[in-house]
């Protein structure tokens, strides 16, 4: 089943500037995708279209096989949940707890439902100890965390992540991988934008590469991080293992330590 | 003689129950470039507003111990004159905004402004400020209307266009890509040719491995780590501090783990570890 589909999708802001200009791609139910690209690139407009919270100029967006232009926000955002670049965009609530619990108000469910999803939710996201906390009183990097169990209760069927690895340690990026893969197990489709290339390879298989407005690639990682012409047009390098490899002139598709340790000396 | 020193500084902010830094002793040298690290949390933030004079002034709380500046105690400067010493660019650049300005040319401009620099002077000094981090473009715009990333060009910008003797930098790069993170390590690299002191509190350890001369590892209030950069990085022990290695350490670890290199010396940096892994490989699959 096609989660999303967006054909020859445009946008422009009220301004008239473009920032997105005919994209076409499917994501499947289930699947894990990344996208990379420069800041400006147009990544963050592209998924915002995904859930309806911007609508296309042209083109057309399908989300699991409805037509988005017929539906409103609110009822998009049930399936496609989206945790903001800016996790103050996004928190409004006094507490870790009722951030958590405020958009579940809108689901018909009840309340003892409510708590147990604010719970499970803030579990999942290492904020079981901080739910009685105000947000702001949290590090920016935490409260990244709260952004994330907001939507991770709405138990929506895409989850997109915009930057989550934006000023993370490495404990924090272990959390996230391991949201990563809980989301994955439950058959859910992720997809997240980064800058962090090592996060990207080992959490994801499919990449795509968004710049100037345009997807310019959309393939396994393997093939993207060894495509040079590409990674110049987007202004991206190749991850440091793969510029060992490629150094040492060996084996083209290396990316990561794991390839590079099989493949040395062999 | 050191130009920042910190003898034995403790400090506890007021509301927290406990300290959050302890018996921190540092000694920084003209010209050095250090860089910072730790997990989120420990006190980074917190060892450079020390270093600022900003604590304990402007963020409260109970301090023992003194920090000196060019051997003179900066708890008998005013933060204004430290201002002059010391640039601070902060973690968060939506902080650094004056709000006062209307263009991000102006925001630039504003602290030349303030001392009451020629016009003249400060449009060359502004310019070249903008060519330098790339962000020309972003002249005429509202500096409130920016995104995370080039906001933090532009506090980045605003400090540096002060050409103060020693920088302070927090986090620079959370919010850029690759480029513009190249870009940040660029221009430190720059401004240490300049002969300016340098305090870098940064995640990317293959970007400080790269460019630091000199990294501090912070863990559970104390220092636990000060030497150079490629001793440092070369330690498994900074994985249980809670920060990464490098890519080519990590990746010269496991091949030593799996008997497939006998180097003696993990490499830190790219180029490091293509001088030692180089001629160990007979595969030419290109
Ligand atoms: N509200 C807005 N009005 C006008 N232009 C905008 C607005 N938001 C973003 N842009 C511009 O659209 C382009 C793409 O932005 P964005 O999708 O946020 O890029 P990315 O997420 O890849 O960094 C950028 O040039 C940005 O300045
Ligand atoms: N003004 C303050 N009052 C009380 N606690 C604070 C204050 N500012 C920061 N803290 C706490 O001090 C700790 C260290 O913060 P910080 O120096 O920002 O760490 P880092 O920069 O290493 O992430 C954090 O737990 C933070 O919540
Ligand atoms: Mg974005
Ligand atoms: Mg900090």
């Amino acid at each position: 089943m096609e989660a999303i589909k967006f054909e020859h999708v445009s946008f422009a802001y009220d301004n008239g500037f473009v920032a997105v200009d005919d994209i076409s791609l499917t994501i499947a139910s289930g699947e894990k995708v990344a996208i990379i690209g420069q800041n400006g690139a147009g990544k963050t407009t592209a998924v915002k279209m995904m859930n309806g919270l911007l609508r296309p100029k042209s083109g057309k967006i399908t989300v699991f096989g409805e037509d988005a232009s017929k539906r409103t926000t609110a009822t998009l955002s049930k399936k496609v949940g989206y945790v903001f670049q800016n996790p103050g965009d996004q928190i409004f609530n006094q507490t870790v707890y009722s951030e958590i619990a405020y958009s579940l108000k809108y689901l018909k469910i009840d309340k003892a439902e409510i708590e147990r999803r604010v719970i499970a939710a803030a579990q999942m996201c290492y904020l079981a100890d901080e739910l009685q906390t105000n947000p702001y009183d949290l590090p920016f990097s935490i409260r990244k965390f709260v952004t994330i169990a907001s939507v991770v209760a709405m138990d929506a069927d895409v989850v997109i992540l915009d930057e989550p690895t934006a000023g993370q340690d490495l404990l924090g990026l272990t959390y996230q991988k391991e949201i990563i893969e809980q989301l994955h197990q439950r058959g859910k489709t992720v997809i997240t934008i980064s800058h962090d290339m090592e996060f990207v390879i080992e959490n994801f298989d499919r990449i795509l590469v968004m710049a100037d407005k345009k997807i310019i690639g959309d393939a396994n990682k393997r093939e993207i991080f060894w495509n040079f012409e590409l990674l110049d047009k987007a202004a991206l390098k190749q991850p440091v293992v793969a510029q060992l490899a490629n150094r040492l002139t060996m084996k083209r598709n290396i990316i990561n330590i794991d390839d590079f340790v099989s493949e040395y000396e062999k | 003689m050191a130009v920042l020193e910190l003898k034995d500084v403790t400090f506890k902010y007021q509301l927290a129950k406990e300290t959050i830094l302890e018996n921190i002793s540092l000694s920084i040298e003209k010209g050095e470039f250090v860089a910072l690290v730790g997990r989120n949390g420990v006190g980074k933030t917190t060892l450079c507003s020390i270093m600022r004079g900003l604590i304990p002034t402007f963020h409260t709380g109970s301090m023992s111990g003194q920090v000196l500046l060019n051997g003179i105690d900066i708890s008998d400067m005013s933060i204004g004159d430290l201002a002059l010493h010391i640039g601070f660019v902060f973690q968060n650049p939506f902080v650094q905004v004056s709000g006062v300005k209307q263009t991000v040319f102006e925001e630039i401009a504003y602290g030349l402004e303030n001392l009451g620099v020629e016009r003249s002077e400060i449009i060359r000094r502004v310019d070249e400020m903008l060519i330098q981090l790339n962000i020309e473009h972003l002249k005429s715009k509202h500096p409130m209307q920016l995104s995370g990333g080039q906001s933090q060009r532009v506090a980045l910008a605003s400090v540096l266009v002060m050409d103060p003797g020693i920088l302070i930098i927090d986090e620079p790069t959370s919010q850029l890509d690759p480029q513009g993170t190249e870009e940040v390590f660029e221009t430190i690299r720059l401004l240490k040719e300049r002969k300016k002191t340098i305090i870098l509190v940064e995640h990317k350890v293959d970007w400080v491995a790269e460019y630091a001369d000199r990294v501090i590892v912070i863990n559970d209030k104390h220092i636990v780590k000060d030497a150079s950069a490629s001793e440092v990085f070369a330690d498994p022990m900074l994985l249980e501090t809670g920060n990464n290695l490098p890519q080519v350490a990590l990746l010269a670890l496991r091949l030593k783990e799996s008997g497939k290199t006998d180097i003696e010396n993990i490499p830190t940096t790219l180029d490091e570890a293509y001088q030692q892994l180089k001629g160990r490989t007979d595969h030419g699959s290109h």
